[in-house]
């Protein structure tokens, strides 16, 4: 039909680059996942051994799976919790409200790279800032970054620096409480308290729920941050699934096997993405 | 719940406001304030040991300006500068406009498939860059595209998801009588597009063509893949060589930072609404 050809024509330039940059490179990665190639000889069919070798013989991998599924677990979650409790806190009428919103946002669009490169400086172990601070109390704080027994927990507190994003998201999603819920919970007595647990978190899950599916994804993908300020270490403490990947492929040029990892990567994001959808029904709340 | 709440509330609210503020902004102000420090006012004197924080340390003094004029010639800022501008006002100007066409097909005509291929873009932007990145790379490789700017900018002229996406439902507010109307008196899909719809959508190509130029501005993995040639580097690619290869220059490293978020902080404080507003609707559409 004439009408059909129309719209396609209009579309056409995302389906010739979906199927140029998204579908045949994913059959691709699949084919690949199973050769053996390095950049400079061409692909050697290796069937299942490469996904053999990351499953039972190499322990590198299932650090970075731990090291990814404990970062995705806590930052996550814990970034959701925070960014939730910052929008209430942002949402009430005080002279200036305006003045803090745009100071929890800013670092929000401060590039990764810079905002590393100054995380680098502050956490300096002699002479960076957040020591120093430490020193004041008479703590002397931990080498942060360079201590393997810190150095997760420190990306993980760094990645709150940016929770502003959220924190607009959440400010918009409570706008549109009905303020008619909340009076009629004032008439019945709730306090505030109350109002938050019963009436601003049940209508807020929907936005909750999108927060925590895409903090999940970006979780499993976390890679600029590591890269820059520990490039996995030390002693594999911060090395990432992405990381990991990144280093296979273009270090060791290492691309079928790398494209194994992405797929179990993938295989990993998507049950978790499709399980968090089970739970769905359970506790959002849609009216 | 936009409480309005009693004085001592109020008081309370501030306070607990600006102590958690402190942590937001500090590591910024410390990052302006060592970009003007002399090296005497950064490192201890040999054989002294690192001191507490003193609130003093804050300011610096003399005021070393010339670090970033330094920072300019040694990182080298303005080459780097050049690049990502090239990418960015391409990438933006390519992005926007592929979106919009593949949006104006999503919301205002019909074909068969449209509604599954239509879930397939959504779909698109769950899956992990990851797995599609060695042989994209690869592509490229054999296409001689490697090392030059190509790989950073072809593919953003093939509609981005999320722009699509937020274009098409911006289209779909536009009352369907008009663009009836308009094909009435006999113009073409392409008129309706270019001469009705298009200016009509300002604030949302607006949105995306800032969030692509920020994806631009920042994006670090994109050259770290495909950039070979110093003289190709963007700002957040160089910045990080420059990290790697100078880790001990902090007055330099932050002067240098500080003139790469400039332009972000800058953009972000002419187009606040545009800004929050793409923000929040790309969260609540989901």
């Amino acid at each position: 039909m004439r009408r059909d050809r129309l719209g396609y024509l209009f579309i056409s330039p995302w389906l010739i680059g979906f199927a140029v940059f998204t579908a045949l490179p994913f059959i691709a990665s699949v084919c690949l996942s199973f050769t053996h190639y390095t950049v400079a000889s061409s692909p050697t069919w290796v069937g299942l051994a490469n996904y053999q070798t990351l499953l039972f013989d190499d322990p590198s991998f299932w650090t970075a799976i731990w090291n990814t599924l404990v970062y995705a677990l806590v930052a996550v979650p814990l970034g959701v919790a925070a960014a939730f409790v910052l929008a209430l806190l942002l949402n009430v009428e005080v002279r200036g409200i305006a003045v803090y919103r745009t100071i929890f946002f800013l670092p929000h669009i401060v590039p990764v790279v810079a905002s590393s490169v100054v995380f680098m400086w502050v956490l300096n172990p002699q002479i960076g800032l957040v020591n120093g601070i430490l020193r004041l109390v008479g703590i002397e704080g931990p080498a942060w970054l360079q201590d393997p027994s810190w150095s997760m927990t420190t990306l993980i507190m760094l990645s709150l620096w940016g929770i502003g994003g959220s924190v607009v998201i959440y400010l918009a999603g409570l706008k549109d409480v009905p303020a008619s819920l909340y009076e009629a919970a004032r008439i019945d007595g709730a306090n505030v308290v109350q109002r938050a647990i019963h009436i601003t978190m049940p209508m807020m899950t929907p936005v909750i729920f999108f927060n925590l599916v895409m903090g999940i994804i970006h979780a499993f993908q976390y890679f600029t941050q590591a890269y820059i300020l520990t490039s996995g270490g030390p002693q594999e403490s911060t090395l990432f699934l992405a990381l990991y990947l990144f280093f296979r492929a273009w270090r060791y040029l290492d691309l079928g096997y790398a494209s194994a990892l992405a797929w179990i990567m993938f295989v990993l994001v998507a049950s978790i993405t499709y399980g968090l959808f089970k739970t769905h029904k359970r506790w959002v709340h849609y009216e | 719940m936009n409480a309005r709440l009693g004085p001592g509330k109020r008081l309370l609210t501030h306070a607990i406001l600006i102590v958690l503020a402190i942590p937001f902004l500090l590591p910024l102000v410390w990052m302006v304030s060592t970009s003007l420090k002399e090296d005497t006012q950064i490192f201890p004197r040999e054989g002294e040991a690192a001191s507490p924080f003193a609130i003093d340390n804050l300011i610096p003094s003399p005021v070393a300006w010339h670090n970033y004029a330094d920072a300019l010639v040694e990182v080298p800022f303005l080459t780097y500068l050049g690049n990502t501008t090239v990418l960015c006002v391409l990438n933006v100007v390519c992005a926007v406009l592929s979106s919009a066409v593949v949006a104006y097909g999503f919301a205002r005509l019909r074909f068969r498939f449209r509604e599954p291929l239509f879930v397939l873009l959504l779909m698109t932007m769950a899956l992990p860059a990851q797995v599609t990145m060695i042989p994209q790379f690869m592509l490229f490789r054999e296409l001689g595209w490697y090392g030059t700017f190509l790989p950073l900018i072809v593919p953003s002229c093939f509609g981005v998801p999320l722009f699509i996406f937020l274009m098409r439902q911006f289209f779909l507010t536009i009352p369907e009588e008009m663009i009836e109307s308009a094909r009435m008196e006999g113009a073409s899909e392409w008129q309706i597009f270019r001469q009705l719809v298009m200016p009509l959508s300002i604030p949302v190509l607006a949105t995306c063509a800032l969030f692509q130029f920020l994806h631009t501005w920042n994006d670090f993995v994109g050259p770290l893949i495909y950039l070979n040639d110093p003289n190709r580097y963007t700002l957040a690619y160089g910045l990080q060589q420059f990290l790697s290869e100078y880790g001990g220059r902090w007055s330099h490293l932050m002067a240098a930072s500080a003139m790469f978020i400039a332009p972000v902080l800058l953009l972000f404080f002419l187009t606040q609404r545009t800004f929050i507003q793409g923000i929040a609707t790309t969260g609540s559409k989901g």
